[in-house]
């Protein structure tokens, strides 16, 4: 049997000319999010809301479309035929079904009418209702509040049909993934970038992982673990391209020709051409970081100044004003922490220097790129790319 | 070149034999042993005759085999075991500093449930000080805990020594964690006096997932988890049939004399040549003939050992670090830490470990290669 679920969403209803493709991007996401388990699938919009049919359990739906960006609330509802009678008798049931096993439960019945041939206006469907429900439940089980109600009987008379739903489950919110563009993520194995990819892709944005690979300086474990993180990302994006980069020669060339206070800094605007470049083939327009400010030698104000000026594109840096526990707070909710964790991450730092520079100069940076002739590597390290795709939907 | 893997202390490739025997149990005698009919019987029998095997290679009874899941289990089966069944007698428990932490970390925990708990120290040979044992015995002390043969170094402790000096002693265990020293080296149980003794299949040429413990006739341990009356109740569960049949075949395969002489013989060849052809290498633990024929822990200056790894890997050699890598977490070995070995030498340190197939050919090859990627590490790391 399929089920009915009504899919609120907030911000993208305001978009003005775009709404409609807001919502066409999010209907979608959903089908995608959700095609995969079950071909009973039906996702249509009428009048600012979206509607999803299919017999999937329960549970399931409401775990899969909370990862759908997007959307700010799932109502799992019924659709009944427009007569008062059908209305009474399936609020009444869907009261009994939502009522806890014992005490007092306050409600209020809600409706709207926006058909305005049915019989009963918004307020008397209000008084109706409850009178009916009232008089048809336990006594003293159910009690009016108007005010606050533990439980909310939604009510809404459209052309077609009266939806009726009783609980309002939170969605993620922000905006549907891809209608905001494209970015490029530098991603790591650590804590940080997994959630700013995760905060981007909130606002529509589709990420593109990008990880530098060291073999044998950093393990392939380290790579196992990134991998892991692209896929708990995809999870709320859908399909997912991580790039991994193998950076080994670059890094042992830098290392040979820079100064070793630089070498962090160096490295950075090199990751970040070359994420550029892998970004702009991709159709992206921006750059994304994990970066939080002073978090560590690469994360200065001075060092930002002097990695910005390699790359055209924007460089958004989503977690700069927050501190590591609220990021790990995130980290634990989108569920990348537990990985994150794992000991792999730059699990051997060879090329940290014991004293990196913080406060380097862009004539610095200059001076010590001077012997560094590797834009060959660099065109090598983008043509070889490896592309691992992953799709949580298939 | 082939894969040359030298990692046969954390695991081993199980000899086609025991494969064929697992085949076999989980083909055709899939049964259960404790059902009553022919089927069961055939696996009964399969179990009979692997415990028995085991049995004979440990010299004691096969009454006194118990089949587990792994080292691992073993260790914890017979400590707890040991210290439930004994605790009226006292608190005091010994073990060394350098265990495996199947069982360092149960003695913390049990430390944390207010046992008394001594670890001794070891030299930088790792062999523990007997004098130092005999100040924490007293009438209170109800189990000593010590394993065979080292995991990280291959040092042998004076087992017989330890034993005799147990023997003065009422209402106490002798528990020996033998997962690396069964068929390696020889350890005669009932003249040294070993109550507990634990062993590992999957390292020697096993499957994963299948140990046993050697209890004395008359030792109590309680079991740690209940269920019906298979291992006599002392660890109840369906026996992993497979597991056990391969168990049992790999005994019958254990190195012979000549092998442990050839595996001598090669790490031998392998420590003798890094240490003249590699400048700041060291040995780790004991001298070469002292420790078990297996096992080499050995140092580079100025490397990591995770490093090294990974660059030999590119040629197909497979070897351990004895330390977990220490960039984020500040743990390096607490084996070779108790060995003072210089924090900077920990870092650098790699395992190799021999199993009786390994051939000079490939000791020779993997020193090459070594040292090239010693030299090219280096290069890149010092500056």
């Amino acid at each position: 049997m399929k089920r009915l679920y009504l899919i609120r969403y907030g911000e993208i209803g305001l978009k003005g000319k775009n709404r409609f493709m807001f919502e066409d991007k999010l209907i979608s996401n959903i089908i995608k999010a959700l095609k995969k388990e079950s071909d009973e699938l039906d996702v249509y919009k009428t009048y600012g809301r979206i509607y999803v049919e299919t017999d999937l359990a329960r549970d399931k739906v409401i775990a899969k479309l909370q990862k759908v960006f997007g959307i700010v609330g799932i109502a799992p509802a019924r659709e009944v035929e427009l007569d008062v009678d059908e209305v009474k008798k399936n609020c009444l049931e869907m009261v009994q079904e939502a009522l806890p096993k014992s005490g007092v439960t306050t409600f209020k019945v809600n409706a709207r009418r926006n058909n305005k041939s049915f019989p009963l206006n918004s307020m008397e469907l209000n008084r109706e209702l409850g009178a009916h429900i009232l008089i048809n439940t336990e006594d003293g089980r159910l009690q009016v509040d108007v005010h606050n109600p533990e439980l909310m009987v939604n009510v809404e008379v459209r052309k077609k049909a009266v939806y009726i739903y009783t609980q309002d489950i939170p969605g993620c919110g922000g905006l549907p993934v891809g209608v905001t563009g494209t970015a490029g993520l530098l991603l790591s194995g650590g804590i940080d970038s997994p959630v700013a990819g995760w905060m981007l892709m909130k606002r529509g944005v589709k990420i593109i992982p990008i990880y530098f690979h060291s073999f044998p300086f950093t393990s392939d474990r380290a790579k196992e673990k990134v991998i892991d993180l692209t896929e708990t990302l995809a999870t709320y994006q859908g399909e997912t391209k991580l790039h991994v980069v193998h950076f080994t020669d670059i890094q042992t060339e830098m290392n040979d020709k820079c100064p070793a206070e630089l070498t962090t800094i160096i490295m950075r605007r090199i990751m970040m051409r070359i994420a550029e470049q892998i970004t702009l083939n991709n159709g992206g327009k921006s750059l994304l970081t994990g970066e939080s400010m002073g978090q560590v030698a690469s994360q200065t104000m001075e060092s930002m100044y002097v990695t910005n000026m390699v790359p055209e594109m924007p460089i958004f840096r989503p977690l700069i004003g927050l501190d590591k526990v609220e990021i790990i707070e995130i980290a634990k909710r989108i569920g990348t922490y537990e990985t994150s964790i794992q000991p792999y991450e730059d699990c051997c730092t060879v090329f940290v220097p014991e004293k990196p520079a913080t406060k380097a100069t862009p004539d610095d940076v200059k001076e010590g790129e001077k012997d560094l002739h590797i834009d060959d590597l660099i065109e090598k390290a983008i043509d070889e790319v490896e592309i691992i795709t992953i799709n949580p939907y298939k | 070149m082939e894969e040359i893997y030298l990692d046969n202390a954390a695991t081993t490739k199980p000899y086609p034999e025991v494969v064929e025997k697992m085949k076999i149990a989980l083909t055709t005698t899939y049964g259960n042993p404790s059902s009553l009919h022919r089927m069961g019987i055939e696996a009964e029998k399969m179990i009979k005759e692997a415990r028995k095997n085991i049995a004979s290679k440990l010299d004691v009874s096969d009454k006194e085999v118990y089949f587990t899941s792994g080292g691992t289990e073993s260790n914890n089966l017979a400590i707890k075991g040991a210290v439930n069944s004994l605790k009226r007698h006292g608190k005091r428990l010994i073990t060394s500093s350098i265990e495996h932490p199947s069982v360092l970390n149960l003695f913390k925990r049990l430390e944390s449930e207010g046992y008394d708990v001594k670890y001794l120290q070891v030299d930088n040979e790792g062999i523990i000080d007997l004098e130092e044992l005999k100040a924490y015995l007293n009438d209170e002390t109800i189990l000593v805990s010590i394993m065979g043969v080292n995991n990280e170094t291959g040092s042998i402790q004076p087992l017989a020594e330890i034993g005799e000096l147990l023997s003065d002693y009422d209402n106490l265990y002798f528990h020996v964690d033998g997962v690396q020293s069964f068929g390696k080296v020889d350890i005669p149980l009932s003249k040294i006096g070993i109550d507990l003794y634990s062993i590992s299949a999957h390292k020697i040429h096993g499957s994963k997932g299948t140990g046993a413990l050697y209890i004395k006739r008359g030792t109590r341990i309680d079991n740690l988890i209940s269920g019906s009356k298979q291992e006599s109740g002392i660890r109840p569960g369906t026996e992993n049939v497979p597991g056990i049949a391969g168990f049992g075949q790999a005994v019958e395969l254990l190195p012979s004399q000549d092998d442990k002489e050839k595996m001598y013989r090669l790490k031998e060849l392998l420590v003798t040549r890094i240490l003249d052809e590699i400048e700041e290498s060291y040995l780790n633990g004991p001298k070469i003939h002292s420790g078990a024929a297996h096992i080499a822990n050995i140092s580079f200056a100025g490397v990591k050992g995770e490093v090294l790894i990974h660059t030999l890997e590119r040629d197909n050699i497979y070897l351990s670090t004895g330390a977990a890598c220490s960039s984020k977490q500040d743990t390096p070995s607490y084996v070779l830490e108790a060995m003072k070995v210089k924090p900077k030498l920990i870092e650098g340190a790699i395992r190799f470990s021999f199993a009786p197939s390994t051939t000079e050919e490939e000791v020779n090859y993997t020193v090459d290669k070594l040292k090239d990627a010693v030299k090219m590490l280096r290069k890149i790391m010092q500056r």
